[in-house]
């Protein structure tokens, strides 16, 4: 009887607790959301819905003409349109990630398997490549730029991502590249593989999904970037997104239905390359996060 | 049997010729595969680095590059800029709040998330993903959500929700606050961040063997002492990596502020990153701004250099 008390009162302290664990946790996602709600909210909402005072509210109706005109801008608001600047982050985005993932894949190989003399330390320079804040290389990098003819295009832009990249990709296929046996490549040799058979026949075929976790980090990345592209690029013309947003988003004059409207369009890729491969993100984030 | 001895032999020799041949090849074409990158990162990161430090002791003021020499004044007169004292101060206040609250709030969610709750993934994903948004884009949702709005046209944002809540005492000027103003500027970034240290801490966790707890429940600990004296203690190693990571992102935080305040009333939300674009790019002093990236370099590699050492020991 006494025990039976006991186990019941048990039972009540656990039940207990974990509503008291859901209630957290639930509180907490509430937090981490209310800057989704509000930006969702306020992109459908029509001009005479946006007013500060009812900025919480769940709008009445949903409207899609904030992006229409978001995406192609607007003279008489005195804006430039989204649209433009989304296809040149694609155009940047896009060639950027892939050769510095392959180039990262390469590097990788030999840093793992074909070291040299000096190869660690060297490894250990590119490494703090990574780490380094960009103001201190801006000035020698925009005057070089200047110099090659590449300031305010889209391909100097290119060239600094592609640059820049290359101590996380390194650093993510090398650590990747450590795992498959040394004995691989002695027997592959035995057989008479070279260095770029065994490259082509056994590491790349091995590494996709680790070239995966690359190719998305870099993707997010890039994308998510502001400093290289607003010292880089002049004109709206050639300029990404994240700067198209943040020049908008510094005037007064644009309504807050069109600033968020512009901010979902600015967040969605990378969003939802994070919902539908959230496990290589997380992947790509253990090694990479140190890039900041 | 001497013959044959004689004929493995020498075959041995040919492997073994054959063998140091394409080796030597093979050598070489790994240097040759990473030779363009090496060149890429010596030029654009190390050279960089030492012509930015010249530019930082050169007379180098206005569009046209002056390289003539004007040695150390540069940063005396730096450091003795009001703006410079804020942003450092600023930086020193932005990195507390930053690195103790994400480490705080994740350590706390991973806690709660390591007690085998259901829907784990659901939660997990919804504290991670705003790793996924863009700076720019965290930082124009933040700052209208922090604009504070005033008592006589109507609070907005966080303020307007905490007046429906009654919880007026709550209710400030955040980023347009003179001190603390950049304390909103944290607030941001540990939205944008705690969700990693979760996932690291979490991981941290479930790396601690099963047995350890098991020996520790057998023992008679409860949950709070088995945290306290068990899982805590094992942690350290990750907070020093999580804090090194947080630390070296504050030193560097310029997207956020760029997006949501820019410097702010009487530079409450000003960091030297983005005094150092503000002044190169738009000020076009360009030996200010060089000095400022090297301080900033500086004060990164004191953080960065002694771990990546210890990493690499350790490998």
């Amino acid at each position: 009887m006494k025990n039976e008390g006991l186990f019941a009162a048990n039972i009540k302290k656990i039940r207990m607790s974990r509503i008291i664990i859901y209630g957290i946790l639930i509180f907490f996602s509430i937090i981490y959301l209310i800057p989704i709600y509000i930006l969702f909210t306020t992109s459908v909402k029509s001009f005479k819905e946006v007013s500060l005072s009812r900025m919480w509210y769940f709008p009445m109706e949903f409207t899609l003409e904030n992006f229409k005109l978001v995406w192609v801008g607007s003279v008489e608001q005195g804006f430039n349109g989204l649209g433009r600047m989304f296809m040149n982050s694609i155009y940047v985005v896009i060639p950027a990630t892939l050769i510095s993932t392959s180039v990262g894949s390469l590097n990788g190989y030999v840093f793992s398997k074909w070291k040299f003399k000096y190869s660690n330390v060297i490894f250990s320079l590119f490494l703090f490549g990574m780490f380094i804040p960009y103001q201190s290389i801006l000035i020698p990098l925009v005057e070089t730029m200047r110099r090659i003819g590449l300031y305010g295009s889209l391909s100097g832009l290119i060239l600094a991502q592609i640059i820049y990249g290359i101590p996380i990709t390194t650093l993510i296929f090398r650590n990747y590249y450590a795992t498959i046996p040394t004995e691989l490549i002695e027997s592959a040799r035995m057989d008479g593989a070279n260095f770029f058979n065994i490259y082509r026949h056994i590491f790349l075929p091995l590494s996709i999904p680790a070239s995966a976790v690359v190719v998305i980090w870099q993707f997010t990345s890039i994308w998510n970037s502001y400093l290289f592209p607003v010292v880089l690029t002049t004109s709206p013309k050639v300029q990404p997104i994240t700067v198209g947003l943040v020049n908008f988003a510094g005037s007064y004059f644009i309504k807050w239905n069109i600033q968020m409207a512009g901010a979902v369009i600015t967040a969605l890729p990378a969003l939802i390359i994070f919902l539908l491969l959230g496990k290589l993100f997380i992947r790509g984030m253990m090694a990479g996060a140190i890039k900041g | 049997m001497q013959r044959t001895l004689i004929l493995k032999t020498k075959i041995e020799k040919d492997r073994n010729f054959l063998f140091r041949l394409t080796n030597e090849h093979d050598g070489l074409w790994a240097i040759v595969t990473v030779i363009p990158s090496i060149i890429a990162i010596a030029v654009f990161v190390y050279s960089f680095i030492i012509w930015n430090g010249y530019v930082s002791l050169s007379k180098w003021k206005g569009i046209i590059p002056n390289y003539a020499w004007r040695g150390i004044q540069n940063y005396i007169k730096l450091f003795n800029t009001q703006r410079f004292q804020i942003d450092l101060r600023n930086m020193l206040v932005f990195s507390v709040v930053f690195i103790g609250g994400c480490l705080v709030i994740g350590l706390f969610l991973s806690i709660l998330l390591d007690q085998n709750v259901r829907g784990e993934t659901f939660f997990r994903g919804v504290f991670l993903f705003p790793m996924a948004v863009a700076l720019v884009v965290t930082g124009v949702v933040w700052g209208w959500l922090l604009s504070p709005g005033n008592q006589i046209a109507g609070y907005i944002g966080v303020n307007q929700l905490f007046e429906w809540l009654n919880l007026d005492f709550l209710i400030n000027g955040w980023y347009t606050d003179r001190t603390f103003g950049i304390v909103a500027v944290a607030i941001a970034a540990i939205w944008q961040m705690s969700g990693y240290v979760m996932v690291m801490y979490l991981t941290a966790i479930r790396g601690i063997s099963i047995s350890i707890r098991e020996a520790a429940h057998i023992d008679g600990a409860n949950v709070f002492q088995l945290y306290r004296y068990i899982i805590m203690p094992n942690l350290k190693a990750i907070t020093l990596g999580i804090v090194i990571i947080l630390g070296h992102i504050s030193l560097k935080v310029f997207d956020l502020v760029a997006a949501m305040t820019g410097p702010g009333k009487g530079f409450a939300t000003d960091v030297p990153a983005f005094f150092m674009w503000d002044t190169t790019f738009r000020g076009n002093n360009f030996n200010t701004g060089a000095a400022i990236g090297i301080i900033l370099l500086i004060l990164i590699s004191f953080l960065v250099v002694p771990y990546l050492i210890h990493l690499r020991r350790s490998e």
